[in-house]
This record gives structure tokens, C-alpha cells and sequence, in this order.
């Protein structure tokens, strides 16, 4: 038995210490809101914070990630109230089919807690994250908008 | 109604989803109580509307939700009939299973050819207005009073001369008895107040913190996870595979191979499963198709474009004859490859097998085929069958087929009464897909001495998606979707030109790959064939494309285009090194155009700088959605102009994932500016008929800006630079 802080919990999991983190907090753990898309680091489905950095968790062995601070998309409305940036997704009504939101979502946390005024190019910079159903004008019109919020 | 009481939902698990029309709240996201109580108190009014006694409104919807914004538009389309209040109504699926059993209520489940609501907005319509009427005579009778004193908003039924009031969930269960009427009249779009509104999409709130469960997502007691590796020539066979090697291995349960072409491995977890299955050895039969290479395929298509053999799609006057009587001949050569969907959630589904029943859990853009494939695959008649439909991580085409329903089934076949959820790695994914055809085109046009085109001539020779998926929908061996953005009449995908003699014809040549619907399906490369070609013509002309093209075009192709070019202050002056291109389309019931503004540098780098685009969908449901279908268009359009390219090596798919297949991202996405012109005369698409004038309104563009004409896609191959 193995313990990760995750949320802000010691969970315990099974998994062989060289599962990715990303199965672990899935299939171990239950929080599925961080997805599974490419599984070498490219597409950013599966993004999370370990220690506030925006990480993308299935090129993660979950036995590198110690006693850090493992932060997924649940903990973000953990106490029933959207993130600032949360409300400017919904304002903006950003999702599609919603698969990569979650990482969406989690690189831009990232992003506004390093840069809470970014400029395009520091947009472009930080969301390198996939979407297929093109939601990127309004990725970037929510960031714009959660950081004058 | 069962599909409320499922074993599933009284576990909490969610099928549904509240609609907010505005602001928002955690608490919406759970639509339903637990418990029989509840569910008997809930009535349905009818197939589409079900009220329960607090006024929530729960509108069933059979098309699926894969991003596009269906649900949301067709609950908008019955919410109006309905005149209830849009912050009470929620939504969920009818099962397949269920259709079948009430003698398809439902109608269609297919979600492809962006028909969601062009198709079935009438059906809807009239469910909403149905069920409002029930509503209002249950009123009535109450009162003792004539319907016709009664009226119906936001919920509440009003006895007009009275002033009484009662809510729809007062009635409902007396409405629920009731004989629907025969005949309803749908109210003028203009007197719209839900539908035609730009109001929020109804399944955002899950979508942004995490709990909108996928089908990748699925879980229940007891289950499995299994992992598949198919023979990496599509159309080889397995020869063998030792369990015995990854039997042992962690949380490793069963080694199966199914269909006579794959392996599966189940275990525990997804990641035991799959790392014993990258452990197992197998062997592969793959015949001569291992001698297939991309070479092979192009030189089959090469030979096409001068075949004597070819299915007419298109004929007016004699365009041989004119060409070779022209003053001016010009002729050019283009090529589309296979491209990939990329749904961001990969292929999976879940299935429970028993003696006597089997379901299957999952995504799928069609929940009537994967109830045949479930049943297929299960030996079970289909009335033991049902698909529990889960929200799509991305459609595109890839889900309308179920390859991987019939697998999951299959693998649970093999642990009666175990659930089985199947999840594709992406690798598996990226290389076992059904694939945008690859085509290529041969166009010839004669232009008289005044610069007018006289004739042209569109030879395609390449690959058919029905010969590939459908045989049986062949007409004579020809397949009509190749012909679509150019067919000489139909509401669907008509050719906007009119030309005094013209041939468009298809060599059919069907390599081994397996072609399938892929967003924008055929008119994506002829809309590069003909739009590129078109500026090739006018430039032969020395006429200005637009001006050429609206000589040409008949009036709503025109109109459109003329909207697009307007927008962009088309003719203007531009920023020094900035270029115009334009492109139109009739697609899937839609006309559309777009103006691309592109720079280039001196060493090459390209820069899209801003997107112009506008629709002639008909009627409009909800513009907010549109505009995003509209500028996610480009993105996909994009991808697949810049880097979309799937090859063959020794008869595999050489792309295997991300690294090798890329697509656009955020710092390459231009500015999309979307402009609605409806005439409000016909019910057009829009998810998909955008996407096919991105390439060609860029590949004009830089050929402003560079004087290369790229004729072969995707763009990453060609060397931009000046002189080069």
C-alpha cells in the first residue's frame, strides 16, 4: 500500500509503483475527471498540479511523485463553489464535446497563478493542450476574461 | 417509463443533464432523486416530454451529444412548443432497446451528416407542441372550462378569462392520460423566444469540474477492464499468441482473441491489461497486404485519373468538346490523403453478457448500430439487447461505426455475467480507424477569349467510403457521396456554378484501408479541388476571384460568398504582406464561405491571421452555437490542411499517435469571425460543412502571397520560402 496526497487527502492505492499517475488517479483513486488522450505527454488531456505546476500526469510513474501535492479538476469546486476561471468557462460556454476540458482547465489555473494578467503570447505559450472539437478561441476569451474577474 | 428506473441510476450514476439558462449552481448537475417514489410520481406526456410534479421538465433526445450542441438545440426546438420554462428543463437518452420496442418513437438515432436538427426538427417540434396540448386540456378539464380559454407560457397553463392559474406539474399526470391530438400547428419562427437564441448549452457545468462521465469513464461493480491489440494490417489475421507469457502477470484475468484478428487482454486495471498486452507475443497473417505501400496506393489512384472507365456524378453540355474548342486550356493536378479522426477520448465501451441478456454501455454516434453490433456479436435477438448511451469524448465520424461495441461484447462474451469495459490504447486508435478516403483529382477548364470558362472537367479517382462501409448502398458499383459540394441538383451538397458544359466524374479505386465518414466526409477535398482550381482559372483569366466566381454562381451560393467577402472588407487594402483567399461550398444542407487573411515571410512562415466566415444554414436555433461550430470548423479544417496525413508502410497505418499525427493548436488557431445570413427557408447543418472551405481559402491565399500553388495536402511538405 502506497500513500499519495491528492486534493488535499493521504490516499492509499495499490498500484505497481510504475503506473502512470494518471491510472492511478483513475482507476485507483476514482477521479476521472483527469483523462486519458495520448499517453506521451502531447495532447494535455490528463494535466494536474503537482506542487502548482501544471504536469501532465501519464508520463508521471506515480513512485516519482513522493509526498508532493497532487491537485486534479475535482478539487477545483471541491467546497461547491466555481473557480473564477470555472465561471468564465461557463460564461464563455467553452466546452464542445468537454474530453480535454479538464487539462484545459488545469493549464489555465497554472497559467492565471503564475500570469494573473497574460497576454496572448503567454496563452499560446501555456496551452499547448489539444482540442479537436476547436474550442480555442474560446479557451483563450475565458482566460482573457477570468483575469479582469 | 423503465429507462428511468435502471439498476445504473439508482446507483447515481447520471445519463442526464439539467439545463441552466442562466448563471449556475452545483446543485443543478444532479437531475434526478433516487427511488421508485419519485419515478412514480414523474409522468410522461408523451416519447419527448416527461414532467415531473415540482415543474421540472425532462426532454428526451435521441441524437447524441458529441460536442456539437444538439442536445441543447433540440431541446430549445421542443422547449418552444412545449412554452415551458427553459431554467426547469433538463434532458436524457431514450435507449436504442427502447426505440425498438416502441416501434421506433424516436425515430433516428444516427448523429453524423450534421442532420441532428435538419432532420428531426419537425418530429421534435411537434412533440413539444403535443405535449403542450395535453397539458393545457388537462388544465381545461379541470376548470370545466373549453381548451380554447387556455393558455400555455413558461410552465404555467392560464384559464384567460379567469386569470386561474395551474402549473404543467400540477397536471401532468392528468395530461399523461390523455389522447394526444392528432394535429398540431408549430409556431412561425419569428414568434420564437427559446429556439433561435443564443441561449447557454445546457451540458457545460459537468464539462468544466470534472464530473461529466465518458464512456472511458464508465465504472460498476465488479467490472473488468480489457485492452486490444488488432492485427496492424487491417484485413490480416492472427496466427497465434502465447497467453501463457502475460498469464501470471499482476491483475492479469483472461487472454482472448476474438474475431479471428485481435488479441485482448483483460485484467483489473487498464494499465495491468495493458502492460501485459504489450508483453504478449503474438503472430500475425497478413498475406500480400504487407506488400502494400503509399506508394502503391498513389500510383492506383495516378492510373484512375486517366482511366476510361468512370462513374458520371455531374454532366451539362458536352465539357470535352468546349475544352478542346476553348481559346485557353488549363489544367491542374490535387490530392487529399487519409486523415484521422482524433477523438480526444479513445475508442471504448463496456458490455455485460449473460444467458439471456446483454448491454453495452458507451459513446456511440449510433445507438441503433451498436444495438445491432450488440446483438450481432451476443447471438442474442435484439429485444435482449440495449446500449446505454454515455456522452462522446468527440465523434468526428469515428462513432457512428461499432467496431469496438462489437468487441466489447465479444470479450464479455467470454465472462458471462462480468462487466467488460474495453478501452483502445491510442495507439490502437490512431492505427485502426476508418479513414477520410484519400482521392486525388485531375481539373480542366477552358476559358474563351473574353476570359468566360466554357467547360471544365473534374476527374476524382480515389478511394469510396460506401464501397468500403456500406456495399450495399452502391448505385450500379457508383458511390453518390463522392460526388458531394458537386452534385448537379438536391438539397444537400449541390454544385453552386454554373458552367455550359461540364463533366465531374469517379474512377473508384479502393485500396485495402478501411474509408469511413470523417467530419465534412467528401466535400472536404472536393472543396480543395474546385475552390483552388477556381482560382487557378481566374488567375488564367486575369479576373479577380471573387468577381470570376459570382459571374458563375447561382444565387444563395453567391450570396453567401458576397456576405463573407463584405465581412472582411474583401478588395480593401490589407496590412503590407497580408493576402486574401477565398473559398464556398454548398455542404449537408448549409451554404458557406470563408476568407482567409494569411501572411507569409520571406523564409517561409506562414501565418493565418484572421478567419471571415459565413452561413446560409436556413434557420438558426442558437447563433452562440453555431459560431463555435463555425470556428472549431477551421480548426479541424486546419489540422488536417497543415498536418493531417495518414500513410501506408508494408500495408500498416505508419501513424501510431500524437507525435506522428499533430494538429493545430492554440498558437497557430487565427481569429474566427462567423456571420449568419439565414433565409430562413430550409433547415441546413452546420456542423460540418465549414470545415471544407478552411484549406482552400488559405491554400488561395498563399498562393497570393507566394505564387505557389500547393495542390497536394498537407501544407507541413511544401517549402514556402521565397525562390524556393
Amino acid at each position: 500500500m502506497a500513500v499519495l496526497n491528492v486534493n488535499g487527502k493521504a490516499l492509499n492505492h495499490n498500484a505497481d509503483p510504475r503506473t502512470p499517475l494518471l491510472w492511478v488517479l483513475r482507476e485507483q483513486l476514482g477521479l476521472t475527471g483527469t483523462k486519458y488522450g495520448c499517453g506521451i505527454a502531447q495532447c494535455g488531456s490528463c494535466t494536474v498540479h503537482i506542487d502548482g505546476v501544471a504536469t501532465r500526469s501519464c508520463q508521471v510513474p506515480v513512485n516519482s511523485v513522493g509526498n508532493r501535492k497532487v491537485v486534479t479538476i475535482e478539487a477545483l469546486a471541491a467546497n461547491g463553489t466555481l473557480t473564477k476561471l470555472q465561471k468564465a468557462w461557463v460564461e464563455f460556454d467553452v466546452p464542445q464535446c468537454g474530453y480535454c476540458q479538464s487539462g484545459m482547465v488545469m493549464a489555465a489555473t497554472a497559467l492565471l497563478a503564475a500570469k494573473p494578467k497574460p497576454t496572448d503570447a503567454d496563452i499560446d505559450a501555456a496551452m499547448t493542450n489539444i482540442c479537436r472539437c476547436g474550442t480555442y478561441q474560446e479557451v483563450r476569451a475565458a482566460i482573457h476574461a477570468a483575469a479582469k474577474a | 417509463m423503465t429507462i428511468h428506473q435502471t439498476s445504473l441510476r439508482r446507483r447515481g450514476f447520471l445519463v442526464s443533464g439539467a439545463a441552466v439558462a442562466g448563471g449556475f449552481s452545483l446543485g443543478f448537475s444532479v437531475p434526478f432523486g433516487d427511488g421508485a417514489a419519485q419515478a412514480a410520481e414523474t409522468k410522461e406526456i408523451n416519447a419527448w416530454v416527461v414532467i415531473h410534479p415540482d415543474d421540472k421538465v425532462v426532454i428526451r433526445i435521441a441524437r447524441s451529444e458529441m460536442g456539437q450542441g444538439t442536445l441543447t438545440g433540440l431541446c430549445q426546438l421542443v422547449a418552444e412548443e412545449l412554452e415551458c420554462d427553459w431554467s426547469k428543463v433538463a434532458w436524457e437518452y431514450p435507449t436504442p432497446g427502447e426505440n425498438v420496442k416502441r416501434n421506433r418513437v424516436w425515430r433516428n438515432f444516427s448523429t453524423g451528416g450534421s442532420r441532428g436538427i435538419r432532420e428531426s426538427n419537425q418530429y421534435v417540434r411537434e412533440g413539444g407542441a403535443v405535449a403542450r396540448e395535453m397539458l393545457i386540456a388537462a388544465a381545461a378539464a379541470q376548470w370545466k372550462v373549453p381548451a380554447a380559454e387556455c393558455a400555455a407560457a413558461s410552465s404555467v397553463i392560464t384559464h384567460k378569462p379567469s386569470g386561474r392559474k395551474l402549473t404543467y406539474g400540477a397536471v401532468a399526470a392528468a395530461a399523461s392520460q390523455l389522447e394526444p391530438p392528432k394535429d398540431v400547428k408549430l409556431k412561425d419562427p419569428k414568434d420564437w423566444k427559446i429556439a433561435g437564441k443564443p441561449v447557454k448549452r445546457i451540458d457545460t457545468l459537468d464539462k468544466v469540474t470534472g464530473k461529466q462521465i465518458y464512456g472511458i469513464d464508465f465504472t460498476m461493480p465488479g467490472m473488468l477492464v480489457a485492452t486490444v491489440r488488432a492485427c496492424p494490417v487491417i484485413g490480416g489475421k492472427l496466427k497465434s499468441f502465447d497467453a501463457a507469457k502475460v498469464e501470471k502477470m499482476p491483475g492479469v484475468k483472461k487472454v482472448v482473441a476474438i474475431d479471428g484478428n485481435a488479441v485482448v487482454v483483460v485484467a483489473d486495471t487498464y494499465w495491468q491489461a495493458r502492460t501485459a498486452l504489450a508483453a504478449l507475443p503474438t503472430d500475425w497473417d497478413i498475406g500480400k497486404l504487407g506488400e502494400v505501400q503509399q506508394e502503391t496506393i498513389v500510383a492506383m489512384l495516378k492510373e484512375g485519373l486517366d482511366a476510361p472507365e468512370a462513374f458520371v456524378g455531374n454532366r451539362v453540355g458536352d465539357a470535352k468538346a468546349a475544352i478542346a474548342g476553348a481559346a485557353k486550356k488549363v489544367e491542374a493536378t490535387y490530392s487529399f490523403p487519409y486523415q484521422h479522426h482524433v477523438t480526444m477520448e479513445p475508442m471504448n465501451a463496456t458490455a455485460r453478457y449473460t444467458a439471456d441478456k446483454c448491454e453495452v454501455w458507451c459513446g456511440t454516434q449510433n445507438g441503433e448500430a451498436a444495438l445491432a453490433a450488440a446483438s450481432e456479436a451476443s447471438g442474442l435477438p435484439v429485444a435482449k439487447c440495449d446500449v446505454y448511451k454515455l456522452m462522446l469524448g468527440g465523434g468526428f465520424g469515428r462513432r457512428g461505426r461499432s467496431d469496438y461495441v462489437r468487441q466489447a461484447v465479444l470479450v464479455a462474451k467470454e465472462m458471462p455475467g462480468t462487466p467488460v469495459k474495453l478501452i483502445w490504447s491510442r495507439e490502437e486508435d490512431m492505427t485502426h480507424c476508418q479513414y477520410h478516403p484519400i482521392t486525388m483529382a485531375r481539373l480542366t477548364g477552358g476559358l474563351d477569349a473574353q476570359g468566360n470558362l466554357v467547360g471544365l472537367q473534374i476527374r476524382i479517382s480515389g478511394q469510396s467510403i460506401l464501397a468500403s462501409l456500406l456495399p450495399q448502398n452502391l448505385q450500379n458499383g457508383m458511390d453518390p457521396v463522392v460526388f458531394q459540394g458537386l452534385m448537379a441538383s438536391g438539397v444537400e451538397a449541390a454544385y453552386g456554378y454554373n458552367v455550359p458544359n461540364l463533366l465531374i466524374d469517379h474512377a473508384m479505386r479502393n485500396p485495402h484501408i478501411t474509408a469511413g465518414f470523417w467530419r465534412g466526409v467528401n466535400v472536404n477535398q472536393n472543396a480543395v479541388y474546385m475552390e483552388c482550381f477556381m482560382d487557378e482559372l481566374a488567375a488564367a483569366a486575369g479576373q479577380d476571384p471573387l468577381a470570376f466566381r459570382l459571374k458563375l454562381l447561382k444565387p444563395k451560393w453567391a450570396a453567401v460568398l458576397k456576405a463573407a467577402a463584405d465581412k472582411a472588407g474583401y478588395g480593401k487594402p490589407l496590412p503590407a504582406g497580408h493576402f486574401h483567399g477565398l473559398a464556398q461550398i454548398m455542404g449537408y444542407g448549409s451554404y458557406v464561405a470563408g476568407v482567409a487573411e494569411v501572411s507569409v515571410s520571406a523564409d517561409g512562415m506562414m501565418k493565418i491571421h484572421k478567419i471571415t466566415a459565413a452561413t446560409d444554414p436556413g434557420h438558426v436555433v442558437n447563433p452562440a452555437q453555431i459560431e463555435r461550430q463555425v470556428s472549431g470548423s477551421f480548426v479541424y479544417g486546419l489540422s488536417a490542411a497543415l498536418y493531417g496525413e495518414i500513410t501506408v508502410k508494408d500495408g500498416a497505418i505508419e501513424q501510431t499517435n500524437f507525435d506522428s499525427y499533430n494538429m493545430l493548436r492554440m498558437d497557430e488557431m487565427p481569429k474566427v469571425e462567423t456571420v449568419l445570413v439565414p433565409t430562413g427557408d430550409f433547415w441546413g447543418g452546420v456542423g460540418e460543412p465549414t470545415i471544407a472551405v478552411a484549406a482552400p481559402a488559405v491554400l488561395n491565399a498563399i498562393a497570393k502571397a507566394t505564387g505557389k500553388r500547393v495542390r497536394d495536402l498537407p501544407l507541413m511538405h511544401h517549402e514556402l520560402k521565397k525562390g524556393s
